[in-house]
């Protein structure tokens, strides 16, 4: 089983450790990882502003790059959910369908492909989990509160896995942090507010580390922590399962 | 129109105040959920319900010819109007026929849609809402601000205030109780000597020809019982084929809208009484053009419950004013564009797309999978901002190929480490407004790559 890696844009660029986590990870459990150096965006941030038809060359660039592998492993349920959800707008040749069928965010890869039961990890901290929206209720790595559903979630599963975790409950357990691609800098005001509410619920529950399954929203809230100074961190959820300490 | 993000940064400038509205609202949800989970089978009544809407929009017409055969067998006038206008010009011409200078009027949405009371107003007719929070935002001589709870944005001190100026209650007093006594004193005089009731109507049963409104405070009831002519204004969606399957409505509608089991009231209207007149009035206005738009027709299942703006974190944050059209949030985001799509065309992007207004909604409409194509159509047609525009240009050659993303990262990287915080954060840059940009790492997951393979 060949994995292709996909590390997101922003994560290469600025958050490497979450893409060496995942690598690391992936590996720790057995897996061929390769990582093809070609790769670039799934192209969200053009279509989630109307413009997916400019999208579309980094579609073809995407599939040209993965469609060898056995399975797409990306450590992000939203450019994830992109990419099965949105790549219908091009023509579905076999290797179309092929990478949008395998594509997918590491806690599925973990838990449906691989069946992990175990992982070597310590974390003795008080976590909060941010549930991102396009994971949850894009591909529906958890029950949404909405839904009237049996509960499950993927990356609670995923984290009771790591030693000496404490998991929080929060007052409001899914809602979104305000990050929303270019809504970020379109919609400042309401994003950063969005973001300010998901920080003082994590900090009423005494949470040390804020963790996700998407960098973005993790970006986001770190960028509001900072500027206020304040102590909590934020850890990719790659990054508590590979046994990263703070 | 100001952009929906202006009016937003306006509505959080007063941070404490749009906390109280966030929460207000975030209790109406909470309480939506509580209800909701107390039916196992909720997801299957969701299901139910929006295949029935599937099949009412799928025969729209022939419904529409029944419920109006029916409706006219129980001795109802029906009256069909295409848009706005015709309605308002429908509703008034009944008046005048019966010489009417007083109506009151219980809750519709679609009414305040066409703009019915302005209307009526200047053609000399006094005009009272019944509806409490409807009646509170007339005297304030404001928009509702969210479809179910219009006066949601005030709080109890502002409607003391308000009573005392209007309705001469005394000064500083804000206790709801008395609150709503004078109002209640106040409205029962003009039931008493309304000439003709308006209402809105929930749902209208083809197989019977009546309609269906729910209320909670009986409203409805007490000006169709009191005056000699009722007019019921309906949208063409209204229908649903059979009395049986109004259960499944009446069953998530007030869940779905209050966290209520069900309204206080659901008023069954289908004949007028003896010397009574009954009408009512079938109104297009823009709807069978979203129906023929294959990717917004779910968008016509929407009964109007508001669950979306209460679950929707920007609606909440924003308020229902920051949307500039009667019905906001979610649903009035998708709704919107297809009536005019250059003035609303900054509404599909007052969202992150985070999905939680499609997982509420009692009729499973796929909200943010449609505001995601309303955004295409906007790019598409040239109604994004011009800077907005070139800048995705400039993302999608440079995304699409190694070589100039490579050298972008590394630039921007560059930039983030090396260049003077002032340069950095400027009045350019949104983003660091109120937020750090993240700290640079010494390189990219890519340039780390290599290194690791070797």
């Amino acid at each position: 089983m060949k994995i292709g890696l996909f590390i997101p844009c922003y994560v290469d660029q600025f958050y490497p450790q979450v893409g060496i986590a995942t690598l690391e990870l992936l590996e720790k459990l057995g897996c061929q990882v390769e990582y093809p150096t070609g790769q670039t965006c799934c192209g969200q941030p053009m279509a989630n502003t109307g413009c997916e038809r400019d999208a579309k060359a980094s579609y073809q660039h995407f599939v040209r790059l993965f469609h060898p592998y056995d399975y797409v492993v990306a450590p992000s349920g939203s450019c994830t959910y992109h990419v099965r959800k949105h790549y219908d707008i091009i023509e579905q040749t076999g290797e179309v369908q092929k990478v949008r069928e395998k594509t997918l965010d590491l806690s599925e890869f973990l838990l449906d492909v691989l069946k992990v039961k175990a992982l070597d990890s310590l974390f003795p901290h008080r976590v909060g989990l941010h549930q991102s929206c396009h994971g949850l209720r894009g591909l529906r790595l958890g029950t949404g509160s909405e839904r009237v559903l049996e509960q499950q979630s993927k990356l609670h599963t995923l984290l009771r896995m790591a030693k000496g975790i404490e998991l929080v409950e929060l007052g409001r357990p899914d809602e979104c942090c305000g990050f929303g691609g270019t809504f970020a800098i379109n919609e400042t005001a309401i994003s950063v507010k969005m973001g300010k509410g998901r920080i003082a619920d994590h900090e009423s529950q005494g949470v040390e580390v804020i963790t996700a399954g998407d960098m973005s929203c993790l970006m986001h809230l770190e960028g509001i922590i900072r500027r206020q100074k304040k102590k909590i961190k934020v850890k990719h959820i790659a990054e508590i399962l590979n046994g990263t300490t703070i | 129109m100001k952009e929906h993000a202006q009016k937003a940064a306006e509505f959080i400038r007063n941070e404490s105040r749009a906390d109280w509205h966030d929460e207000a609202l975030w209790f109406v949800r909470a309480k939506r959920d509580k209800a909701s989970h107390s039916i196992p089978e909720w997801e299957q009544l969701r299901e139910l319900a929006s295949r029935i809407k599937d099949n009412v929009l799928a025969g729209l017409d022939g419904y529409l010819e029944q419920f109006e055969a029916n409706a006219l067998r129980n001795g109802v006038h029906v009256h069909w109007a295409a848009d706005a206008e015709d309605h308002n010009r429908i509703v008034y011409g009944i008046l005048q026929k019966h010489g009417v200078e007083r109506i009151v009027k219980s809750k519709s949405m679609l009414t305040e849609e066409c703009r019915l009371n302005e209307y009526l107003i200047e053609n000399g007719i006094e005009v009272v809402d019944t509806d409490l929070g409807e009646r509170i935002i007339q005297l304030k001589e404001e928009p509702p601000s969210h479809i179910v709870m219009p006066a949601i944005h005030l709080k109890k001190e502002e409607v003391g205030e308000l009573f005392h100026q209007k309705l001469h209650t005394e000064k500083g007093a804000t206790g709801p109780q008395y609150l709503a006594e004078a109002a209640r004193q106040h409205l029962r005089q003009k039931f008493l000597s309304a000439q003709a009731a308006i209402t809105g109507v929930n749902f209208a049963i083809a197989e019977t020809g009546g309609v269906v409104v729910c209320t909670n405070e009986g409203n409805a009831d007490m000006g169709v019982h009191l005056a000699p002519v009722q007019i019921h204004c309906m949208g063409i969606e209204k229908i649903l084929p059979k009395a049986e399957h109004l259960g499944v409505f009446t069953r998530l509608l007030a869940r779905s809208a209050t966290g209520q089991p069900i309204t206080i009231y659901t008023s069954h209207y289908h004949r007028p009484r003896e010397g009574g007149e009954m009408h009512i009035v079938i109104v297009d206005n823009g709807r069978t053009t979203q129906l023929g738009r294959a990717d917004f027709r779910n968008s016509l299942k929407c009964i109007r419950c508001g669950a979306c703006m209460n679950t929707c974190p920007i609606y909440r944050r924003s308020g229902g004013h920051s949307y500039g059209y009667t019905i906001p949030g979610p649903i009035g985001s998708i709704l919107t564009p297809g009536i005019d799509l250059k003035k609303y065309s900054g509404l599909p992007f007052a969202s992150t797309l985070c999905g939680s207004c499609s997982d509420v909604c009692p009729v499973k409409i796929n909200i943010h999978e449609q505001l995601y194509r309303w955004r295409q159509i906007i790019a598409e047609q040239g109604h994004l901002p011009p800077a907005k525009r070139q800048s995705m240009k400039w993302a999608a050659r440079v995304l699409a190929r190694p070589v100039w993303y490579n050298l972008a990262g590394k630039m921007a990287r560059w930039a983030l480490k090396w260049l003077p915080r002032p340069l950095l954060y400027n009045r350019f840059n949104e983003w660091g407004k109120d937020r750090e940009l993240p700290e640079p790492p010494k390189q990219s997951f890519k340039e780390w790559y290599p290194r690791k393979q070797a």
